[in-house]
């Protein structure tokens, strides 16, 4: 059994042919683990008992299945943001380093029912506030392919550990681009759900009306198995839809716009000649492509540095150091518990953030900072919707460079941020997005991965598979 | 658009965030940065704009208007709510406590 030949689809198969078991899966995937890990440092925590006890669950019922569920036996990882009951949890976080989980996430019971066994938890940057994983507080995840470069962030434990064979695929959580930029630098296939596709109940909050959780994955086929696993209305969470009007997979022909505003200025030369080069080939396949405006684009990163924090500002409130998580030792009183456990808890970068949020939603500044961020809002919204009218989807590079060095960003919060740029739009529209790799790129000695990113209409996520499955076909 | 010293310490204040001096002058800059560049959002004409409130448009998934049995604090089982409560880093007689409020 090679890891790196397994797919979701092809260990069901092994499992319903009886080529190999559940637990033999699972102990190949831990023994690589305990191989590779150290370096890499995708996981903060391997589930190996729980996992092997799965496993061995499942073997012995089988036979009980006249169709085994689809995700039957395969090793998933889950990002350090989503709860499985009994396990700990931290969001890569001091301040929740003793916290148990007391339930499961709705998307993690889900992938439990489909047959998935969950093999650990992934590192991340802190309650997903990062593009590097540089933000936990654990250390951060190395690239599988540069280990003196970053996996991407937040979800860069889940996206190493596809890449690196340490799990079939993965659980990530999407606010600005969190699935798909580790996905682009890790290689692998990232998507990002339509807002309202899979319920968030049991992720913990960063910024509500953005968050999503999404699968990561070694190839289009296994990301839509994951998807359909998970997605679906949950009485849990208000927002999670179960019949949204979905559109048609529209004819064989498709209208593909680039939008000009995405091959601009800031953008590495030889990322567009890779992004473009599988533009040819989506063209060779009888989609017709045209240069699209989305003239709002310039002000998404604002906007998303507005509604975010503000956001994050009002979720982080919970971490208090009363009901659950760290506490500091020496508080006095009751405002010294507060204020003392989360500067002791919380990293620099969750602070600037909540810092942030609580100044944009202060007295005095609420209708200039963030109705106004909510009106532009509105704008970006209707660029897409505009766009959608003259096109099937929208095709551009996922992020501007592949891979950079440990702490070339971390000096400067801003510079961090545009790791974001061609990502956040969509998270703020509401939209469904895919990356999937389309080539590599030389830098130095290494050979790193680009990535694509295919965006569709609401809740057009068959649309994304199918378009993103016929480029894979052409480009292995 | 710059923050003061004095801005950020109320605002940690208002966080419930304890910040060493050296933090406080890190956001003051970093604050500051951030202010700043989010600025560029004044260029936008919004006058006709409707504020986008959330992640959809869609109408909230309603539930029907009658309690749920799991819910109600009767129904609730000990071991579970002792198990709620050990997560409390600090606990008495089964009870979550707390510094006083005044």
């Amino acid at each position: 059994m090679e890891l790196r030949d397994l797919t979701i689809r092809t260990i069901a198969e092994g499992m319903r042919k009886k080529t190999f078991s559940a637990e033999e899966v699972v102990s190949a995937y831990c023994a690589t683990i305990r191989r590779k890990d150290a370096g890499l440092h995708c996981y903060l925590e391997v589930f190996e008992e729980y996992a092997l006890n799965e496993a061995r669950r499942l073997d012995g019922s089988v036979d009980a299945f006249s169709d085994l569920p689809p995700l039957w036996g395969a090793p998933i990882a889950i990002k350090d943001n989503m709860l499985l009951e009994g396990m700990h949890a931290s969001s890569a976080s001091k301040v929740l380093e003793p916290y148990v989980a007391s339930y499961d996430a709705t998307a993690v019971s889900r992938l439990k029912k489909a047959g998935a066994i969950i093999i650990g938890r992934t590192n991340m940057d802190e309650f997903a506030m990062g593009s590097s994983t540089e933000n936990s507080v654990c250390g951060p995840t190395k690239n599988p392919h540069d280990p003196a470069r970053v996996p991407g962030g937040s979800s860069g434990g889940s996206a190493a550990a596809v890449a690196a064979d340490l799990a079939v695929a993965a659980l990530g959580s999407d606010t600005g681009g969190s699935i798909r930029q580790p996905a682009s630098f890790c290689g692998v296939v990232g998507l990002k759900p339509t807002y309202g596709a899979v319920s968030r109940f049991g992720l913990m909050a960063m910024a509500s009306s953005l968050d999503q959780i999404g699968p990561l994955a070694k190839n289009v086929d296994d990301a839509r198995l994951l998807f359909d696993a998970i997605k679906g209305g949950d009485e849990y969470d208000a927002t999670a839809v179960a019949d949204a009007p979905r559109p048609d997979v529209a004819g064989e022909r498709l209208r593909i716009g680039l939008p000009r505003e995405y091959f601009g200025a800031g953008l590495d030369d030889d990322i567009k000649a890779v992004v473009m080069g599988a533009v040819k080939k989506l063209e060779l396949l009888g989609h017709s492509v045209k240069e699209i405006s989305l003239p709002m684009s310039e002000y998404a990163l604002a906007t998303y540095y507005i509604i975010m924090p503000a956001e994050v500002s009002a979720n982080l409130a919970r971490y208090d150091g009363i009901r659950y998580g760290h506490s500091a030792q020496n508080a006095e009183t009751l405002f010294d518990v507060y204020a003392k456990s989360r500067a002791e808890g919380f990293g620099a970068e969750t602070k600037r953030r909540v810092m942030l949020g609580t100044y944009i939603l202060s007295h005095g500044y609420y209708d200039a900072y963030y109705l106004k961020a909510q009106k532009v809002r509105r704008r970006i919204q209707d660029d897409f919707r505009r766009a959608f009218e003259g096109v099937d989807c929208i095709v551009g590079p996922t992020s501007p460079t592949p891979a950079f060095a440990f702490g070339e960003r971390t000096a400067d919060p801003l510079k961090m941020y545009l790791a974001d740029i061609y990502t956040v739009a969509v998270n703020l529209a509401g939209l469904p997005a895919l990356s999937q790799n389309a080539g590599f790129v030389e830098r130095g000695d290494s050979r790193l991965p680009v990535g694509i990113q295919t965006i569709a209409p609401w809740f057009g996520e068959e649309r994304i598979f199918s378009i993103a499955g016929q480029l894979e076909r052409e480009l292995i | 658009m710059s923050i003061s010293r004095k801005d950020v310490e109320h605002i940690a204040k208002l966080a419930r965030i304890e910040l060493s001096e050296r933090e406080l002058a890190t956001f003051e800059k970093d604050l500051s940065d951030v202010l700043n560049f989010v600025g560029k959002l004044n260029e936008v004409d919004t006058a006709s704009a409707a504020p986008l409130t959330g992640g959809t448009d869609l109408i909230n998934s309603m539930r029907k208007d009658a309690p749920d049995a799991r819910f109600i604090l009767e129904n609730a089982d000990p071991a579970e709510v002792a198990e709620l409560v050990k997560a409390a880093p600090v606990r008495k007689d089964g009870y979550i406590k707390v510094r006083s409020v005044f």
